[in-house]
């Protein structure tokens, strides 16, 4: 288990303030957040290449807040792999193996074994400088895996690869994940590559973790409004609960009344949360069982490959399928129906 | 024939007729006109290829006309190299100008790496403090020395009552070089310092490898090639130090002080052949050293 308490840190432009964080043994943990917002900064205090100017950090049951890096048996994988260039990827991959001194048959065995599992046992006697990015990314995951470390910190390590190749390592990760009992803290400002890699999500944001929780929970029910621009709620409205009738509160909205499931009383201001794939589109209105029915004209339609998305002309954004899309007929300036369910309305107080 | 020797002839005043119709040099002269025609497609290209030729034909030219003055003397010259006086004092200056450039690298690499790495109070200060040597006068550097080594001085006193003397001794040569030449092998190292990027030493900390393992095994290779070069250029400025040597070391006399005894003693002609000798085998130690390096890197 991973503990880190009240830790700070300020470092040139970066300030982490007041870090509180539990990893549980064996989770797969992303941290997820902008650019900027210190990341890497608690990724690097985890693994002890800076000392917090305050603050606790636990690893398995032992306080390692002052503890050198060596000390720590924590893998780590930068964005940009730190490769040693000057070694092969064979070399690269024993480096740790051959600072412990142990016998070269063992070193050999174990590197072959290593290099298999992740397919990079061709690119042996390769220098860092003639590899991909995915065959680098390959080697640096190697390298770090060689320790059997409890804990896999990675550093944005799947930022620079191509869609093809992140998928490949993506899947990759997984495996080593659920093949071991390895804790491993993953740090994207990806969202998509946050959904799928996680057990659960921190959202890091100007040096907080402003949210925890599992993917539903961060995607589906963010804490405030900045959270739900980043992680990509594109419907944030503003409104008042204008009346409450059997637990379910009508949010005004100005062009739209909402229904939702809240705890605030009425007349409180909130923001309402919905996000574009939960709202359905249809020309004629149709029996379901969502509450929320509104008419309304589409403003705008974008092709996304697969997905297209619908700006309507009541503030609201919608995802449908190219196929949906195609069979609808959809076109501007045309009148259309959309519904959303009240469990898909998020809502917080302002 | 090769360039300096057209050179020479013009120098001379040979005929300038008789160069003009060797084939050889027509060959040149050719070879000359087609890179000055690709290089008049990039005027950019063009002006600071000449700016940058201005400077090597400056360095030429100097050592080039001392180097054809003695071809009309050779005997001068093998007799320069059989001269056990003069052989020495090369020696003497080869020898010194190492160990300054060994004590240079010992503390000066540690101190190099300190100033790539870390920020702290003063750190200018200290970084102005190294580059001194490189801004004052080479004789006030000697008479400073004096004043620290000589056999009442603050590091002379007690150096003395271990029985080692710098003033008029070896020691003092080498005191001499390393103070004019530390900045060079400073500079150079906290630059190839600066290139290895940091996280190579955070990740081979992750790795199990202690802060020394990490230095020798991934910080100070990666930086070798700048290392080496400052202790290259350590070493040729300890050679050719002069001035600050003649202070503190009139003996035994270093190859520069006795190329300049023969100068004010017997004229251009006597101190000829010992500077050529000199330049020829720092020139070739130099090569050696150069050539090494890039096969290394090879």
């Amino acid at each position: 288990m991973i503990t880190v308490k009240n830790l700070q840190r300020k470092w040139k432009e970066f300030h982490l303030k007041d870090i509180n964080l539990t990893i549980e043994k064996g989770e797969y943990f992303v941290i997820l957040g902008p650019t900027a917002a210190g990341k890497t900064l608690l990724l690097e205090l985890i693994a002890g290449f800076y000392i917090p100017d305050a603050g606790e950090i636990w690893l398995h049951g032992d306080n390692v807040t002052t503890a050198t890096p060596e000390d720590r048996k924590v893998g780590f994988v930068y964005q940009d792999y730190a490769l040693f260039p000057h070694f092969t990827v064979k070399e690269n991959v024993e480096y740790g193996l051959r600072i412990k001194k142990i016998p070269k048959d063992k070193i050999n065995k174990e590197s072959q074994a290593m290099m298999d599992l992740l397919g990079i046992t061709y690119l042996k006697d390769r220098y860092p400088a003639t590899l991909s990015g995915g065959e680098k990314q390959k080697t640096a995951i190697g390298r770090a895996l060689m320790l059997n470390p409890h804990i896999l910190l990675l550093d944005e390590p799947l930022s620079a690869l191509d869609a093809r190749t992140k998928a490949g390592l993506q899947d990759e990760l997984k495996k080593i994940h659920n093949e071991s009992d390895i804790t491993i803290i993953h740090v994207t400002h990806d969202q998509t590559e946050a959904m799928i890699m996680a057990d659960r999500i921190g959202i890091m944001m100007e040096g907080q973790i402003v949210q925890t929780g599992t993917t539903h929970e961060i995607f589906n029910t963010p804490k405030n409004r900045m959270i739900a621009d980043f992680v990509g709620t594109e419907n944030v409205l503003e409104g008042h609960i204008s009346k409450k009738i059997d637990g379910l509160a009508i949010i005004d909205t100005g062009s739209n009344e909402i229904f939702a499931i809240s705890d605030l009383e009425t007349g409180s201001k909130v923001h309402v949360f919905i996000r574009p794939e939960d709202i359905i589109i249809s020309k004629e209105t149709q029996q379901t069982s969502a509450r929320n029915k509104l008419k309304t004209k589409i403003k705008k339609i974008i092709h996304l490959g697969a997905i297209v998305r619908i700006e309507l002309d009541n503030e609201l954004v919608a995802f449908t399928t190219k196929q949906s899309a195609e069979e609808l007929k959809l076109n501007i300036d045309e009148h259309i129906y959309v519904s959303f369910k009240t469990t898909a309305v998020h809502t917080v107080g302002r | 024939m090769v360039p300096y020797e057209y050179l020479g002839m013009v120098l001379s005043g040979k005929s300038l007729y008789r160069m003009a119709h060797n084939e050889r040099f027509k060959m040149h002269l050719k070879t000359i006109k087609n890179v000055m025609k690709k290089l008049k497609k990039d005027r950019f290209l063009l002006l600071f290829f000449f700016s940058g030729f201005f400077l090597v034909a400056f360095v030429f030219v100097t050592l080039g006309d001392m180097f054809y003055r003695q071809t009309g003397d050779m005997p001068a010259l093998i007799g320069a190299a059989k001269n056990s006086t003069i052989l020495t004092a090369i020696w003497i200056s080869i020898s010194a100008a190492s160990v300054s450039a060994l004590i240079a690298f010992i503390f000066g690499v540690p101190l190099a790496y300190i100033l790539a790495r870390k920020d702290f109070a003063f750190k200018s200060v200290i970084e102005g403090i190294i580059d001194i040597p490189i801004m004052i006068p080479h004789v006030v550097a000697g008479i400073a020395l004096y004043g620290v080594f000589m056999r009442s001085g603050i590091i002379g006193a007690p150096f003395g009552k271990l029985g080692i003397v710098f003033v008029d001794a070896f020691p003092g040569i080498v005191a001499a070089m390393l103070f004019m030449s530390l900045p060079y092998l400073v500079d150079t190292a906290r630059e190839g310092f600066k290139t290895v990027d940091p996280r190579l030493e955070n990740v081979s900390r992750s790795l199990g490898a202690s802060q020394w393992t990490t230095f020798r095994k991934i910080t100070f290779p990666l930086a070798s090639p700048s290392i080496f070069n400052g202790c290259i250029l350590c070493w040729a400025r300890g050679v050719s130090e002069f001035s600050a040597v003649l202070i503190i070391a009139y003996f035994p006399k270093s190859a520069p002080v006795m190329i300049y005894d023969l100068f004010t003693m017997y004229g251009l002609t006597s101190s000829r052949p010992a500077s050529i000798l000199l330049v020829s085998i720092c020139l070739v130690i130099f090569i050696i050293l150069r050539a090494s390096k890039h096969g290394e890197k090879r």
